[in-house]
C-alpha cells in the first residue's frame, strides 16, 4: 500500500491569523506527504492547528484574519498556492473534497437529500439533472442507506447523526475525488455508528482508490484504518510514522505521553499516565521547542532552539533534542 | 458488599408528547427510561454506559430531582424520597451533587470561582462565611487549582481548570454521592487523564460514590467498579467492571465492546458491526429493544420481554439467550 506516486507534498506550510492579543502560528512551518491510495492521519490536540492544515490544502482559511504566508502545496505536480479563485472552485469538490466534523451543518435544512446529492453531480461532472438524480441514488446506496429512493425527497432533519454523515459521504465521493479530507468525522457519532462509519469509509476507500487525510484527535480511529500517521502540537507536526511503528516506537516525549495517558481497556491501571500542565497559548508560544514546558525529559538546549528534524528509521521522522 | 447508600427501584420516566397549537391533545409518550433498577454503594462508582438517547442522562436528572419519575422510587439510605420531609430532602438535595459534561455552559461566567464553589455551601447555610472561605480554600487545592484562583472569573481558566471548579463546586458540600456525566468527553486527551485521575484520588481519600455517566467504555472501564449498559431506556446487563469486560453476556455490550476503538493497529478483536441504528424511542420495537439489530435474535425475541436476571453472582443480563 505504501508504493504509489505521490499526491500531495505540502511543503512548509504556514498560516498565520493576525488577532488582536498578536500573531497566531496557527501553521507553522508544516510538511506533509500523501502517496496515492494512502491514508494518513493527522492527530493532535485541539488548537495545535490540524483543521487549519487542511483548510489551507484547499486554500479556505478564513480571511483576511488569516494568511497562508509561505509554502508550497504540490496537488497532482500543480501548486495549489499559485492557482487563482476560478481554478481552485474546479478543483475542490472536484477531485479534492472534504468530510466536516458535524454532519447537520454542512447540509441544508432546505433542500431535499436528493437534490444536495445530486448537486456536486450536476456542476462538476456537467451530466443532467435526471442522470445525475439516479447517480446520486446509486451513491447512497452505496453508503446503505436504506431505501435511498424514499429519503432522496425527505430533509436533513429527519435523518440520524449516522445517516447524515453518511449522506455528506455520499455527496463527496459523487465526483470520484483524488484526495478526500475527513476532518473529525466520527467525532460527533455514537460508538456503533462510529464503527459503521470508519468501516463504510475504509471499504469505499479500497474500491474506488483515493487518498485521504483524516484528521483526529483519536489514536483509536488511526489505529483502525492509517497507513501513516503525522502527530501535531502547537502548529507544528512534531513526529511521523508508519502507524505500526508509531504505536510500537513512539519517540516524541509528547507521542509518547499521549499514547500513555489513554485509557487500556485491557488491564485496569490505578491511575494514568498525565501529561502536566495545558497546551499552550498560540500568541505566546516559548521560544524552542514549543512542548518544553511540559515536557519531562527538558533539556536546557529545548528551551532555546526549535530542534531539528532528525531520521530514525526509513519514514519515522521526529522533532525532538533527545534524538539528535 | 458495603452500604447501599442509593437505590432505584423500577425508575419510569416518560415524556408526552403532544400535537396541536391551542387545544394540545397527548398523542404518545416517549419512554425515555423505562423501568430500571439499581443500587449504588458506599465510595464505590457505578458506571453507565450506552448511545446517545438511551436514558443515561435522563436517569441522572432523575435521580438529582430535576425531572420528576412517572412511577417507580428511589431510596436514599433505604428512605424513599417521595416520604421524605422537607428537611430531610433538603439533605438529599445536599448529598447528591453533579458535575456535567460542558464545563463552559455549567459555571456562571458573572461568578468569581471561589463564589461558584461557595454557592452550594451558603445555600444550605452549612457553615460560616469565615469557615466557608477556609473550606473553598482547601477545595480549591484539592482541586488542584493555583491558589488566587478564587478571585478569578470561569473565563480565565482553560476546559481541564473549569472541570477542576466544577469539580471542586460539586465536592462542597461534603456530598456522599457526585453523578459525573460525562465528565471527560469535552476535554482533550492529555487533560482528560489529569482529571480521570484527580477524581479517583478524590474518591481515595474523601470516599464518596460516584455515578459515571459516558459513552466511551475504555473511561468507564477505568473508573467503575460495576457497570450497567443501557439500550433504549432499558438495563440491558451490569457486572462487576472485569467480569463485565471479560465475560460480556448481552450482544449489545458484546457490539459495544467490539466497537471500542483499538489502541493498537495489531488490536485486532472479532468485530461485530452492528446493522442499523438505535430506534426512536417514541416508537420502540416491541418484546426485546434489541432484537431487531441482533444477530442472534431468536422467535421469543420478538414476542417476550427478557426481564433483568442473575445469570451469576452479581452479573445480571436481561436477554433470552441466558
Amino acid at each position: 500500500m505504501s508504493s504509489g506516486n505521490i499526491l500531495l507534498d505540502v511543503k512548509d506550510l504556514k498560516t498565520y491569523f493576525s488577532t488582536r492579543r498578536g500573531v497566531v502560528k496557527a501553521v507553522d512551518g508544516v510538511s506533509l506527504c500523501l502517496k496515492e491510495r494512502e491514508i494518513l492521519g493527522l492527530v493532535g490536540e485541539s488548537g495545535c492547528g490540524k483543521s487549519i492544515t487542511c483548510f489551507s490544502i484547499v486554500r479556505l482559511v478564513p480571511q483576511p484574519a488569516g494568511r497562508i504566508i509561505a509554502g508550497e502545496i504540490i496537488f497532482d505536480g500543480e501548486d495549489l498556492l499559485k492557482k487563482n479563485e476560478r481554478e481552485m472552485r474546479a478543483i475542490r469538490g472536484r477531485r479534492i473534497s472534504m468530510i466536516l466534523q458535524d454532519p447537520l451543518t454542512s447540509l441544508n435544512p432546505l433542500f431535499t437529500i436528493g437534490n444536495q446529492t445530486a448537486e456536486p453531480i450536476i456542476i462538476h461532472r456537467k451530466l443532467g439533472k435526471n442522470t445525475a438524480l439516479e447517480k446520486a441514488r446509486e451513491m447512497l446506496k452505496l453508503v446503505n442507506i436504506p431505501s435511498p429512493e424514499v429519503r432522496m425527497k425527505e430533509y436533513p432533519h429527519q435523518m440520524s447523526g449516522g445517516m447524515r454523515q453518511r449522506i455528506v459521504g455520499a455527496m463527496v465521493l459523487s465526483c470520484q475525488p483524488q484526495l478526500l479530507i475527513a476532518d473529525e468525522p466520527t467525532t460527533s457519532l455514537d460508538v456503533t455508528t462510529q464503527a459503521q462509519f470508519l468501516k463504510l469509509l475504509k471499504d469505499i476507500q479500497q474500491q474506488s482508490n483515493f487518498s485521504m487525510i483524516l484528521v483526529t484527535h483519536d489514536f483509536g480511529v488511526i489505529a483502525r484504518i492509517c497507513d501513516r500517521v503525522a502527530v501535531m502540537y502547537a502548529g507544528k507536526i512534531v513526529e511521523s510514522a508508519e502507524t505500526r511503528e508509531l504505536f510500537n516506537n513512539a519517540t516524541h516525549p509528547y507521542t509518547f505521553a499521549l499514547m500513555k495517558s489513554l485509557p487500556n481497556m485491557g488491564d485496569r491501571l490505578d491511575k494514568l499516565y498525565t501529561i502536566e500542565g495545558q497546551p499552550p497559548e498560540m500568541h505566546a508560544l516559548p521560544p524552542g521547542c514549543s512542548f518544553a514546558p511540559r515536557c519531562p525529559e527538558v533539556k536546557e538546549i529545548c528551551k532555546q532552539k526549535y530542534p531539528p528534524l532528525s531520521v530514525l528509521k526509513d519514514g519515522h521522522y521526529v522533532n525532538c533534542w533527545l534524538r539528535t | 458488599m458495603s452500604e447501599i447508600i442509593l437505590e432505584a427501584r423500577d425508575i419510569k420516566k416518560h415524556f408526552p408528547v403532544t400535537k396541536g397549537i391551542l387545544f394540545l391533545k397527548q398523542i404518545g409518550a416517549i419512554t425515555a427510561v423505562d423501568g430500571i433498577s439499581f443500587t449504588i454503594s458506599r465510595g464505590e462508582t457505578f458506571g453507565l454506559v450506552g448511545e446517545s438517547g438511551c436514558g443515561k442522562t435522563t436517569t441522572a436528572r432523575l435521580l438529582l430531582l430535576l425531572e420528576t419519575i412517572t412511577s417507580g422510587a428511589i431510596l436514599f439510605n433505604g428512605k424513599d424520597l417521595t416520604q421524605l420531609s422537607a428537611p430531610e430532602l433538603k439533605n438529599y438535595r445536599v448529598s447528591v451533587q453533579a458535575v456535567f459534561q460542558d464545563p463552559y455552559s455549567s459555571l456562571s461566567p458573572r461568578m468569581r470561582t471561589g463564589d461558584i464553589i461557595a454557592e452550594p455551601i451558603i445555600a444550605n447555610n452549612a457553615l460560616s462565611r469565615k469557615a466557608a472561605k477556609e473550606r473553598i480554600a482547601k477545595l480549591i487545592e484539592v482541586v488542584g487549582l493555583r491558589i488566587d484562583g478564587a478571585e478569578l472569573y470561569p473565563h480565565e481558566f482553560s476546559g481541564g481548570q473549569r472541570q477542576r471548579i466544577a469539580i471542586a463546586r460539586a465536592l462542597a458540600p461534603n456530598p456522599s454521592l457526585v453523578i459525573l456525566d460525562e465528565p471527560v468527553s469535552a476535554l482533550d486527551i492529555s487533560i482528560r487523564a489529569q482529571i480521570m485521575n484527580l477524581l479517583h484520588d478524590i474518591q481515595q481519600d474523601l470516599g464518596v460514590a460516584y455515578l459515571l455517566i459516558a459513552h466511551d467504555l475504555s473511561v468507564v472501564k477505568h473508573m467503575s467498579n460495576r457497570i450497567g449498559v443501557m439500550y433504549l431506556g432499558k438495563l440491558v446487563e451490569v457486572a462487576e467492571s472485569e467480569e463485565f469486560y471479560s465475560h460480556p453476556l448481552h450482544p449489545y455490550t458484546q457490539a459495544l465492546i467490539s466497537a471500542t476503538l483499538p489502541i493498537h493497529p495489531d488490536d485486532q478483536r472479532e468485530k461485530i458491526i452492528l446493522p442499523g441504528e438505535v430506534p426512536s424511542p417514541f416508537n420502540p420495537p416491541q418484546a426485546c429493544r434489541f432484537h431487531l439489530r441482533c444477530s442472534q435474535a431468536k422467535p421469543i425475541c420478538s414476542e417476550q420481554e427478557p426481564l433483568l436476571q442473575e445469570v451469576t453472582s452479581g452479573h445480571q443480563v436481561a436477554c433470552h439467550l441466558y
